[in-house]
């Protein structure tokens, strides 16, 4: 075991087994006799100001300003806690070594998608979201950051144009949240209770929902179509009542094809008195039309591919978007920036648009709750819409939509290797491996070998797509990265 | 502007650039970012791959989003950025309740690596074993400071902790069945509000506990709360006016003798790390906000993270995936008996998580420990010098001590002079400053709320301390001054009156182009 390894381990044991702790504990104290400890991060512990402070506030001890903690809560001895890396030398060399068990996607060629897609971040992006004036900024009133109002209120108004609505919310924290929001504002528009959920979205997406609906709302799968993944619309009939609340859909599906009956879904949802909500890629609105034209009354989606890195699947930020009517408005639990006019011709000032429906006035009055979310995620968003402009955004729709279809050719062309779907798809598509006779896993695994990550293992994901796999284009691959994927699958299905 | 001799206060002017609203920056044609020209074998092959698109899901008009070249966008958004204070840049004492503390830039640099911001969460656990360990090992820190067993880090926020709480709490009951007839979650008036309103989103219907005539939650209250209906209780300690509740224990003992379970906000968290725990107080369950107390940044309302923690009969309900550990590698166990399933899609904010991470490994036990101290000396040291201003008071409990923060009054000075603490927040943007008031209902009239943590030096304290005392001296002699602030921030007084007016209101630019015509400007 390697002298760094080892080190890491070091932190398992502490904390797991107690007499390591004392060794560790009695070292710390023995350098706390020493000398006193000032910390970098801490400026009033040097003892000369610290005894000042203490004297002006009439204490002899900091202890005395616990009084009010009652003795038996009092922890009795110091925390395990690893021994700390004080310089930042040597915190950094730390921290870097764990990292560095990682292999990224940047070393390796990703094909997974799934909800969240290795896009490319412009440089902009991370030199305005790095910005100590927005990154470390919280809750500041619309004069001293007013920046952060507008900064956000053009997020709305940017993903406004791309979805064609006129309402969006300050960012929720994913996809998977706003899709549960989305249903539950239809519930309370509505006053409704049953919601009908394509069985092709996101099962990941659909188990947040599932938790965040119960036990309030009701989630009732529909069929898809076979061979197509379409939306199976007899079915959605024979199940949309009175008692309806909203359909959902994703759009593109989760497994990557185009659903083409938007239109008649929202007719047939509306002839009820149900709402239509659609679940969006927005890297996909430079070339495929927004929900809102075709009949949907909410979209909601992701910004990750925004502008925004993956971080493990942790830099999501959800948007919810609708008509700019008060019914639908007054339902948002997110807060909403809008624009307004100051004692100061021709100055911009921002504000909270309806805020008395919010649980920050209501509590449990309120809509749902609201909080702090993705704020910084918006930035990168509106940053990233600002960079692309229309055409850079019809540019990038079309570049994935012609690699995708390249993609497709090539890896339909590797034997017992088929495309799932008939259906067109936009950035994902479904590879069939049941008839290599190898799974997903072990494909992956080998794929591994030749610096590939493989598509997503939909394997226990739907029943019917075991051995399936959800493979992801974007435009960081290249025809090199298309042709040596199937070139590693052609020789090991062989 | 008089600022008195000897005062540390600053003769400052915020940044204002008169910036436009990016849709006005637009020329047509500009392009800010290019994309690599495709390969030909590739374009030859799709052609111009619109015609791969249904003809009905083609979108015919473009987005009407700006045109402009690269260097004017940059500009402009880093226009914003100076019209936005930022706690690099304030002395952030006066947003209470939030923790505002140094987010140290080592931290950011190790985060940014590609080694954590270019992992996707469906890679192979072999090649995130860094990434695992991470997490895996910031639970095991946090079960130390808490004394509980095990955390989730899917919780992306403190008010999503309190929900996913609620959650836990709904399935602990269905399991046992008692999920009906328990309906009802305790909270209190002083805690966050989200610990009312999440609650209520799992279906539970709130009760809210008063203080008494201390400032406490009254103990009395909570005694004819509970019942069998009692599901939970919801509770900060101490609470937003930072006084410690010495009685904790006995809360929750009265909870769970009517078989509730008892959910620990510690989002006020900062001034007892190492000195207090979730566990001795008897909770059930405790989350702690890793953007507050742990020191990542708050990006503006997030990207959040919360950490939730759970005492041992409770692991199996926690949300799915548990990062666990089987002596050579790190794995995702999906398989927990009672899960409540998912709360957010994969697994966690993962770059506040390592930024947490390195924070806690900078300071070690001693220094979360000092982390404490030196937040409850700092506030104290304020609490002292602010009880002293004019017109200002600390409500309940008067002369004594108070942990990391403090709800204070405006509302003599209010009384005597008119001046709102809105108008004061807004004069304090002149000198540089945020003040914050409360959350909603204001229980203490004409509130403020200030927690110093342990990032600033006496020096800022009292920097800040002059700013207060310059401004309830405004108000005393020459009120206007203050009711008509701010006079050197970016803007001054919007007009509010829109934004309740569904008529008038507009949350985007073409909203507001079909409201008011086209600009204003």
């Amino acid at each position: 075991m390697s002298k760094k390894f080892s080190e890491t381990r070091e932190i398992r044991k502490l904390i797991l087994c107690p007499q390591f702790v004392d060794i560790i504990l009695a070292k710390e104290v023995a350098v706390k006799k020493k000398k006193d400890f000032v910390h970098p991060y801490i400026p009033n512990s040097v003892p000369a100001v610290k005894e000042k402070m203490l004297a002006e506030i009439g204490v002899k001890s900091i202890s005395e300003l616990y009084e009010d903690i009652p003795k038996n809560l009092r922890l009795k001895k110091a925390l395990s806690l690893p021994k700390p890396k004080l310089s930042e030398l040597e915190l950094k060399r730390h921290v870097q070594m764990i990292l560095n068990r990682n292999t990224s996607c940047e070393e390796f060629t990703s094909f997974l998608g799934g909800g969240c897609a290795h896009h490319y971040v412009p440089a902009i992006c991370d030199e305005v979201t790095r910005r100590s004036e927005f990154l470390t900024a919280y809750a500041g009133e619309p004069y001293e950051d007013a920046g952060r109002f507008q900064v956000l209120f053009e997020y709305e108004s940017l993903m406004a144009e791309l979805l064609d609505f006129d309402v969006v919310n300050v960012p929720t924290y994913d996809w998977g949240q706003a899709a549960s929001t989305a249903v539950r504002m239809a519930g309370r528009i509505t006053k409704r209770k049953r919601v009908l959920v394509a069985d092709t979205v996101s099962p990941d997406r659909l188990a947040v929902m599932k938790n965040y609906c119960h036990p309030v709302m009701d989630l009732i799968p529909v069929d898809h179509d076979s061979e197509t993944g379409l939306l199976d619309t007899a079915d959605l009939a024979s199940k949309l009542t009175p008692a309806t609340a909203a359909v959902y859909f994703e759009n593109p599906s989760y497994l990557g094809f185009i659903e083409t009956q938007g239109q008649k879904v929202a007719d047939l949802a509306h002839a009820k008195g149900a709402l239509l909500i659609v679940g969006v890629d927005p890297i996909s609105l430079g070339v495929l039309k927004p929900p809102s034209q075709y009949g949907a009354d909410i979209a909601c989606g992701d910004i990750q591919g925004l502008g925004n890195h993956m971080y493990f699947g942790g830099a999501m930020g959800g948007f919810i978007a609708s008509r700019d009517e008060e019914k639908f408005v007054l339902e948002y639990p997110s807060r909403l920036f809008g624009i307004a006019t100051t004692s100061v011709e021709g100055e911009w000032g921002f504000g909270d648009v309806a805020y008395s429906r919010t649980s920050f006035d209501k509590r449990e009055k309120g809509k749902e709750f609201v909080g702090t979310a993705a704020a910084l995620h918006g930035i990168g968003a509106a940053v990233y819409l600002s960079l692309l402009g229309p055409q850079g955004m019809r540019d990038l729709g079309r570049h994935i939509l012609q690699k995708t279809q390249y993609a497709i050719k090539k890896l339909a062309a590797i034997r017992r290797v088929r495309i799932r779907f008939r259906s067109a798809p936009f950035k994902e598509f479904v590879l069939d491996f049941t008839r290599t006779g190898k799974s997903v896993a072990k494909i992956n695994r080998r794929l591994l070998r030749h610096g590939i990550f493989g598509g997503k293992d939909l394997t226990g994901e739907f029943p019917e797509l075991g051995g399936c796999a959800l493979y992801c284009i974007t435009e960081m691959i290249t025809k090199a990265d298309i042709d040596n994927l199937a070139a590693a699958l052609k020789d090991y299905l062989r | 502007m008089n600022i008195q001799k000897g005062s540390k206060l600053r003769n400052f002017h915020q940044a204002k650039w008169d910036e436009k609203v990016i849709f006005e920056l637009s020329t047509p044609g500009e392009r800010g970012i290019l994309l690599p020209d495709l390969e030909p074998e590739v374009k030859a092959f799709a052609g111009d791959g619109l015609s791969s698109v249904p003809e009905n899901m083609l979108r015919n008009d473009p987005p009407a989003l700006p045109e402009i070249a690269q260097m004017r966008v940059l500009k402009h958004f880093l226009r914003l950025s100076q019209q936005n204070l930022g706690a690099d840049l304030n002395i952030d004492i006066g947003q209470g309740t939030c923790t505002m503390k140094y987010n140290p830039k080592i931290n950011e640099v190790l985060a940014a690596s590609p080694k954590a911001s270019a992992l996707h969460p469906a890679q192979d656990e072999s090649t995130v074993q860094g990434a695992l360990e991470i997490m895996s090992s910031l639970d095991l820190f946090l079960r130390q400071i808490s004394g509980l067993d095990r955390f989730t880090l899917q919780t992306s926020s403190g008010s999503h902790a309190i929900m996913v709480m609620a959650s836990i709490v709904r399935k602990y009951h269905e399991t046992r069945g008692e999920g009906s007839r328990r309906n009802e979650i305790i909270t209190t008036i002083f805690s966050h509000p989200s610990d009312a309103a999440a609650a209520a989103v799992k279906g539970y219907k709130v009760v809210t506990v008063y203080h008494d005539e201390t400032g406490l939650p009254d103990i009395e209250a909570l005694k004819k709360a509970v019942s069998a209906r009692t599901a939970a209780l919801f509770i900060t300690n101490p609470e937003d006016t930072g006084m410690f509740n010495p009685r904790i224990a006995e809360f929750t003992g009265i909870v769970h003798e009517a078989g509730g379970l008892c959910g620990y906000d510690q989002a006020n968290a900062n001034g007892i790390l190492g000195i207090t725990r979730a566990r001795e107080a008897g909770f059930d369950m405790c989350f702690f906000n890793l953007h507050k107390t742990f020191g990542t940044p708050h990006g503006c309302g997030g990207p959040a993270a919360a950490a939730l923690g759970v005492t041992r009969k409770l692991i199996d309900y926690l949300p799915v995936p548990l990062v666990e550990f089987d002596g050579k590698k790190y794995y995702l166990n999906w398989d927990l008996p009672h899960t409540i399933g998912k709360v957010r899609l994969f697994y966690g904010t993962f770059a506040a998580i390592v930024k947490a991470y390195a924070w806690i490994m900078s300071l070690g036990a001693r220094g979360l420990e000092e982390v404490a101290n030196i937040a409850v000396l700092n506030n104290n040291y304020l609490l002292k010098n602010i009880a002293a201003i004019k017109g200002a008071t600390a409500p309940f409990k008067a002369g004594e001590h108070r942990i990391e923060q403090v709800r204070y009054s405006w509302e003599e000075l209010y009384k005597q002079t008119g001046v709102t603490t809105h108008d004061i927040a807004y004069r304090m943007a002149d000198f540089g400053f945020h003040l914050w008031s409360s959350h909603h209902p204001f229980i203490v009239p004409q509130p403020f709320t200030i927690e110093p943590t342990e990032s600033y030096s006496k020096e800022e304290l009292d920097e800040y301390l002059d700013g207060l005392r310059h401004v309830a001296e405004e108000a005393w002699n020459e009120p206007e001054t203050v009711k008509t602030a701010p006079h050197r921030s970016v803007v001054h007084r919007i007009d509010e009156s829109t934004f309740d007016d569904p008529e008038k209101w507009a949350i985007t630019w073409r909203a507001y182009q079909k409201k008011h015509g086209k600009t204003s400007r």
